[in-house]
């Protein structure tokens, strides 16, 4: 399988403390992969140079086979990258359907064209209903609950016919049930040829879910493999309980 | 194409109408200046609502953009006649344009910053735009200012070309801001004031968004100082580039209710009227202005979010109470529950 996303050497410090430290991966199409670590490893800092919210101290990334010169956002996004964040973000005081529009992808000279066209409504309305909350569609967000925003935010991500979606916790701060829903969504997703890289605290859900798993510590890669070899490998064990 | 609701159309031709009929119902001439006055700041504060609004950047130098327009519109006629005294009126339209693209550089740098850094960069952009009219003796005869032609109407109805001319300048606000609240660069624009991050990590063209919206609240701003220079007459720096004029508009879009349409035009009809009788009946005490601040507060007390939102929050309080719940309907704080 070709990676999607090749991370080089990244480097990031913040004063004296590197964050990310020479970190290099290769995510591979159609695959889940889990970036896991303990606390302050720098996983959600590494999140944040790749998709360009964060610039880089040296080290570089390379997207569906083009180096990434200057990562910004909002063209990686256009390119087919995107993020979700580990605290869920919305746009609150719009509907659920106008914060799912919102992130379509359209051309600069579309500005005045009417803010939700009948296709973007059905499309958005039609993600909703596959993540439970078409009941809702016309609510504002932030009347939903943590959960609910979470899933929100996830759908929304996937308004902009991404290639590869970096997922900060997606099940973090969220009830059993919702979990389960979060689960099975990232499987159809992955079944559609998605690919998914997903920082998570929740072993379970990464055994359930993740082939590979990448674990950092101290901002650099320390183990890669199968979850079931990554679970016993020494080093992990030893970042995680510090044995 | 957008979807004009008959409530929303009558209501727009229903308000021009009224505005535009006012100056044929009162006609003592100190009625009519205190009409100009409230439509100018109505559309000043409009305007100042398509930025500061729709995008949460709060602006506080759009009194460089009015300085702009009434200094375009000074010069331009120290070169060129004013016909029957309608011309100057015929070119706000190409000031408007003018001001709008020429804002566009500096508003590049100004929107790479956020917050109060921004608010900060504006009014410093205010006060540079003071200095340059101070400064630039061959443009703006510094200090000793510039004095627009006489314009030729008759006595009894001298203020109603200018006050149905401010009147135009508000329309053409409303409906602006209106077109930009209902496409995709409205969407953008909430967007951009709910979480830019986010906003740009969802392909949104954050910047091209900003200096839109920049451009048409300068263009606008622009036109509405372009009359006030030729219904005054004498333009001096200190008055066509005052930070009274930006603190007054967004005080106005606040109270009426910031990112609504017709919000910052019910704002200007509550203060301006209100500051100008508490003038004429406190006199040169200059208690009228603790009193002008007192109506501010409290209303701001009672509705922290302006007038209209807090209307539509009851509004849709008493509706989901009922249970209704329309898909995709109208929410509290989008304009298209006051359009």
């Amino acid at each position: 399988m070709s990676a999607v996303l090749e991370v080089d050497r990244l480097t990031k410090r913040f004063g004296g403390v590197a964050a990310v430290d020479g970190c290099s991966l290769a995510v591979a199409e159609g695959t889940v992969t889990a970036l896991i670590g303990p606390n302050g490893s720098g996983k959600t800092t590494l999140f944040n140079l790749i998709t360009g919210y964060l610039r880089a101290d040296s080290g570089a990334v390379a997207f569906a086979g083009k180096r990434v010169r200057r990562p910004e956002p909002t063209a990686l996004c256009r390119r087919g990258l995107t993020r979700t964040f580990q605290q869920a973000r919305v746009f609150g005081s719009l509907t659920l359907v106008q914060n799912m529009v919102a992130a379509v992808q359209q051309p600069r000279r579309s500005a005045f064209r009417q803010a939700v066209s009948r296709g973007d409504r059905e499309r958005a309305v039609g993600l909703l209903e596959e993540f439970g909350l078409a009941r809702l569609a016309g609510a504002r967000a932030d009347q939903l609950s943590f959960g609910q925003r979470k899933l929100l935010e996830f759908a929304t991500v996937l308004m902009g016919r991404p290639r590869l979606v970096l997922l900060d916790e997606p099940t973090s701060g969220v009830n059993p049930v919702m979990v389960e829903t979060m689960e099975r969504h990232i499987r159809e997703l992955r079944g559609r040829g998605l690919t998914l890289l997903v920082v998570e605290h929740s072993m379970p859900t990464v055994m359930r879910l993740c082939d590979p798993v990448i674990v950092l510590d101290h901002g650099s890669k320390i183990a890669e493999g199968p979850p079931a070899a990554v679970q016993h490998d020494p080093a992990v064990l030893d970042a995680y309980l510090g044995t | 194409m957008r979807t004009v609701t008959v409530p929303g159309l009558a209501r727009g031709l229903g308000f021009t109408a009224l505005f535009a009929a006012f100056p044929f119902v009162f006609t003592e001439s100190w009625v009519v200046n205190i009409g100009i006055f409230t439509v100018m700041y109505a559309a000043l504060a409009t305007a100042w609502n398509v930025l500061g609004g729709f995008s949460g950047y709060l602006s506080l130098g759009n009194a460089a953009f009015f300085g702009m327009g009434a200094y375009g519109e000074a010069i331009l006629f120290q070169h060129i006649s004013i016909g029957s005294g309608y011309r100057p009126f015929w070119v706000l339209p190409l000031i408007g344009l003018g001001v709008a693209v020429a804002v566009l550089p500096v508003a590049w740098v100004a929107v790479r910053t956020r917050a109060a850094t921004f608010a900060i960069v504006t009014i410093s952009m205010l006060f540079i735009a003071q200095q340059l009219a101070f400064n630039l003796h061959s443009l703006t005869n510094g200090a000793q200012g510039l004095v627009m032609p006489l314009p030729p109407f008759p006595n009894t109805t001298f203020e109603r070309p200018f006050y149905l001319a401010m009147v135009a300048v508000l329309a053409l606000s409303v409906l602006l801001s209106w077109y930009v609240a209902t496409g995709r660069l409205g969407l953008m624009l909430f967007a951009i004031r709910d979480d830019e991050d986010r906003a740009r990590g969802l392909g949104v063209h954050t910047t091209y968004a900003k200096l839109f919206a920049v451009a048409i609240s300068a263009g606008l701003t622009a036109m509405a100082g372009g009359v006030w220079a030729y219904y005054i007459g004498f333009i001096y720096p200190q008055f066509a580039v005052d930070p009274l004029v930006t603190i007054g508009a967004v005080l106005m879009a606040f109270l009426g209710g910031r990112g609504t349409i017709w919000g910052p035009t019910l704002g200007a009809l509550i203060l301006v009227p209100a500051q100008q009788y508490l003038a004429f009946s406190e006199g040169a005490s200059e208690l009228y202005l603790v009193a002008y601040a007192a109506i501010f507060l409290g209303v701001m007390l009672l509705m922290p979010r302006g007038i209209l939102p807090s209307i539509a929050d009851l509004v849709a309080a008493r509706r989901s109470s009922n249970g209704a719940h329309r898909a995709d309907g109208p929410r509290a704080e989008m304009p298209e529950a006051v359009t």
